[in-house]
């Protein structure tokens, strides 16, 4: 039976010769993840089953990354948690304030995702790590559990959908318009339950962090998944970042797919998401007259090197209008000290941005930005739900870090073009 | 399983946001969570739930981030089982993991009105919609989740089975 790049992966993972959809496997993981919010229940169902090891001490990922540096008590009770399981069960990657970031931004970077490997996170973004030719997908604290303790998971083998991306995008084109434009086009359960395989002559346009950027989102269309095909650019990044074995795996060429769309990334304008559904897309040229309050860059989606560098190329030498604070937030600590070797905090400090340490914060309207009633944001993040940012009545408009930056000088959601004269 | 009940009607796409806000999500506390269940969707959820009542949705019901907390919060508001068209991926795993009984009937989903008075019986594979008079046959899970959920739980299931070891 041929088999995706998913099934392929999946079916080594739970020591099969061959998978089909709709099978329930039990996998090995090579990588198991939690944060501050979901990571504590997940410690809760381990101790309350009484179980006392964890199945391996360098594959389990702690990073408390959603309330941190530790918002309030509460918070920092849930973060004491975390810590004192980590120091107890010896589990080795557990990061602290001062070197964690942003856990889907960190994992890679710190090399502990590679293509091949089989990565459960209680964390829906999970899907990121795709981008690396992984297999990695969003689970809840009790999987996560069970997975501390045994390092298998359960698992429904997808469908798959492929996306072959084809053609070279345009200037202000990134990661985050092509995964908008798929959003706004399949819709937010246009992938429920599947995999989604990008493919294509396309993808020697799209850096790493605008795969990460796409694969990010695959569960903002319900799929399980999000997978990229490996090629040399992949390579190159999981040689410089980690020592791990990779394995690469590829689709056979009758592989079955659901559906196949063929998306011709030089005919993409920038998008935006508008409230309150990742799917209300609309393309720069028709968003209209939107007066803003808020500017986030930042977050698992958007908080990566380039993204910094195209903020801080539009930000240079401007001004944030007087009715926005523009938020910055760099993903990680490496990132973060990235931006300053570079200069980049001076062009964002010179522009009136507050610059913030690696935290999701403002994302989940968790601190460090929270919106009132009736205000608006742009932000580069993922999520633009009724209050995810803040109060019920706020607005969140989802956009790349360009249109992000070009809308905190302007005041309203914008085209860089329109500043870039 | 068998539960009674009455309905209480949501839309398409209710999120993980709206089930629970991420601004309540510094606790892990049941019945915490269980008074802000709803909130920013229907501030009258809570006040006028009873327990056994049933949560009826349209599509790609609890789509949204992996917390656990909202089925949790549903769980603990006294919904004894939610019935939607689709359910979110992973939504739908943490209700079985939890032990949350989640069905997907678009036929009843769509006949549901509010204050319906519902009966489901997940062993038979039936739901009576008492105000419609009318019944619709419902899948039984595969055996692999069944296991799970008759075990009492992923967990109670990986207590027995869990032999940690560290191996490479
Ligand atoms: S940055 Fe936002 S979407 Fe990403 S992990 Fe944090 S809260 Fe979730």
């Amino acid at each position: 039976m041929p088999m995706t790049m998913t099934q392929k992966i999946l079916a080594k993972a739970a020591g099969l010769d061959s998978v089909k959809p709709g099978q329930l496997v039990q996998a090995k993981v090579d990588m198991v993840l939690g944060n501050d919010i979901t990571a504590p229940v997940a410690i809760h169902e381990f101790e309350k089953a009484g179980l006392e090891k964890v199945f391996h001490t360098e594959k389990i990922a702690l990073v408390p990354d959603h309330f941190t540096p530790n918002k309030d008590i509460k918070s920092a009770e849930q973060v004491k948690r975390m810590r004192e399981f980590a120091r107890k069960m010896g589990i080795k990657h557990f990061f602290e304030v001062g070197q964690m970031g942003v856990e889907h931004a960190l994992l890679p970077e710190q090399g502990l995702v590679v293509a091949g490997d089989v990565v459960i996170g209680a964390d829906s973004h999970t899907c990121t790590y795709g981008a690396l030719g992984a297999f990695s997908t969003g689970t809840g604290s009790t999987d996560m559990a069970a997975a501390m303790a045994t390092g298998e998971v359960w698992l429904k083998i997808p469908e798959a959908i492929q996306f072959n991306l084809i053609g070279k995008p345009s200037e202000w084109v990134s990661g985050k318009d092509i995964i908008l434009h798929i959003i706004g086009h399949i819709g937010v359960a246009g992938a429920l339950y599947k995999s989604m395989e990008f493919t294509g002559d396309g993808l020697e346009f799209l850096s790493m962090d605008d795969r990460f950027t796409i694969a990010n989102m695959a569960i903002e269309a319900g799929a399980k998944n999000g997978i990229f095909e490996v090629d040399e650019e992949t390579i190159k990044y999981i040689q410089e970042h980690s020592c791990k074995t990779y394995e690469v795996f590829t689709a056979d060429n009758d592989a079955e797919y659901l559906k196949e769309y063929t998306i011709d990334l030089s005919k993409l304008k920038p998008t935006v998401s508008f409230p309150h559904l990742p799917e209300n897309t609309r393309t720069i040229d028709q968003v209209g007259e939107i007066p803003i309050h808020q500017v986030v860059i930042g977050s698992c989606t958007n908080g990566r090197m380039e993204d910094m560098r195209i903020a801080a190329k539009i930000l240079a030498g401007r001004k944030v209008h007087r009715d926005v604070r523009c938020i910055v937030i760099p993903a990680t600590q490496r990132i973060w000290k990235e931006c300053m070797q570079e200069g980049l905090f001076d062009i964002f400090v010179d522009a009136g941005c507050a610059v913030s340490t690696p935290t999701c914060g403002p994302c989940l309207g968790g601190h460090m930005g929270v919106l009132a009633a009736g205000e608006r944001a742009v932000s580069t993040t993922n999520r633009n739900f009724v209050g995810r940012m803040g109060h019920a009545k706020s607005e969140v408009y989802l956009a790349s870090p360009a249109i992000a930056a070009a809308s905190a000088i302007t005041g309203k959601i914008s085209s860089p073009d329109e500043v870039m004269k | 399983m068998k539960f009674e009940g009455k309905v209480i009607k949501y839309g398409d796409n209710v999120d993980t946001d709206v089930i629970i806000p991420a601004r309540y999500l510094n606790t892990s506390d049941h019945s915490e969570l269980a008074k802000h269940c709803m909130e920013d969707l229907d501030a009258t959820f809570v006040t006028r739930v009873n327990k056994g009542d049933v949560m009826v949705a349209g599509y790609n019901f609890g789509c949204g981030s992996s917390r656990e907390h909202a089925p949790i919060a549903i769980k603990a508001s006294g919904i004894s089982c939610v019935i939607a068209k689709t359910f979110a991926r992973i939504f739908y795993r943490n209700a079985i993991n939890i032990g949350l009984p989640i069905v997907e009937s678009p036929e009843c989903a769509n006949d549901a009105e509010e204050n319906d008075r519902l009966e489901i019986d997940l062993e038979k594979g039936f739901i009576i919609n008492y105000n419609k008079g009318k019944t619709y046959r419902i899948e039984p899970f595969p055996e692999f989740i069944q296991k799970i959920i008759v075990a009492g739980g992923l967990m109670a299931r990986t207590k027995k089975e869990a032999l940690p070891t560290e191996t490479d």
